[in-house]
């Protein structure tokens, strides 16, 4: 059991190192943004209706890069502004679903093919996601 | 090596965070210190969820690693590669493009198209950051989306499958990867 602890103590100790300060800059960026530009990022990228909303939570999330947390940090955040549930459920969805920045090198090493139909299915799920989810939260309240 | 520079590259993006608020506080120490007000808030609500991430990566780790994802998805036959394809997309860690390279070559062995996606779409369920999704989103909201992002992991999978077809092994182009 020990050989096991150890090297899995190391590896979560380097997982959690890396993490840390993806979360701490996020948090740092997120409060900064959030206090200089309180209303107008989400005023000025979201606020033109559910289907509108949504395609754009979709499509920011598509092309950003990085770790799932600051996902969730962000679409918090988002929806701490009033950014609606569905726009904010497509942004979590894409981030971690579609690559589009990772998309030569998915296409390099799986197949061009393989890589934009996974990576147009994922985005399609995620718009279908984003609505499914707050339908089954308002069915179950 | 490769942890190494992933590492450097979470230090850099904290390090610029740091050099916008050092930017901030000399052009405007009034608004810095409204933002580090938002920041510590924050960070106290995030810190026990944090704590949670570590005892969960830690449990990750000790029941599962890459070999093991390794050997199990490469099982590629029998009605069980489904289920293996999306416990393995959920068990893996790390960011997604580390995995191209291994499904890469799995598909190169003749792993199915569709159990590659199902893969890769399972890989947005990630367990040990579970007690942060919750915190920002509630418990109910993070088992939904979960369940969810299981069924269309599937969904996917079969989709891809099907439009791939799956007699036909897709293999990276090999002019590109000399």
């Amino acid at each position: 059991m020990r050989d096991r602890i150890v090297p899995g103590l190391k590896k979560t100790l380097q997982g959690f190192f890396a993490l840390l300060p993806v979360v701490l800059g996020m948090l740092l960026f997120t409060s900064l943004a959030m206090s200089l530009f309180a209303g107008q990022i989400t005023g000025a990228l979201f606020g033109h209706g559910v289907l509108l909303d949504t395609l754009i939570g979709a499509s920011i999330g598509s092309v950003a890069l990085g770790h799932p947390s600051a996902s969730y940090i962000l679409g918090g955040e988002f929806l701490a502004a009033g950014v609606g549930l569905e726009a904010v459920t497509a942004f979590l969805v894409t981030w971690v679903t579609v690559g589009i920045t990772h998309l030569p090198a998915e296409s390099l090493l799986l197949g061009q093919r393989f890589a934009v139909l996974r990576n147009v299915i994922a985005f399609v799920s995620a718009l279908a996601i984003a609505w499914l989810v707050p339908l089954t939260l308002r069915m179950l309240s | 090596m490769k942890e190494a520079r992933r590492s450097f590259g979470g230090w850099i993006f904290l390090g610029l965070a740091l050099l916008a608020w050092g930017s901030l506080a000399l052009v405007a120490p009034e608004q810095s210190s409204k933002s580090f007000d938002l920041f510590a808030g924050l960070l106290t609500r995030v810190i026990p969820a944090l704590a949670l991430v570590f005892l969960l990566l830690l449990v990750a780790n000790l029941v599962t690693d890459q070999p093991w994802i390794e050997k199990h998805l490469e099982r590629k036959a029998g009605p069980g590669g489904w289920l293996i394809a999306i416990a393995a997309g959920i068990l893996a860690s790390g960011s997604l493009y580390i995995w191209y390279v291994l499904v890469g070559e799995l598909k190169q062995k003749g792993l199915r198209p569709g159990l590659a996606a199902a893969f890769f779409y399972a890989f947005s369920v990630k367990l040990p950051l579970l007690p942060l999704l919750v915190h920002f989103f509630g418990l109910n909201y993070a088992l939904v989306l979960n369940v969810w992002l299981i069924l269309f992991a599937v969904l996917g999978g079969l989709l891809v499958e099907r439009l791939e077809g799956c007699s036909h092994p897709i293999s990276p182009d090999p002019l590109k990867l000399m």
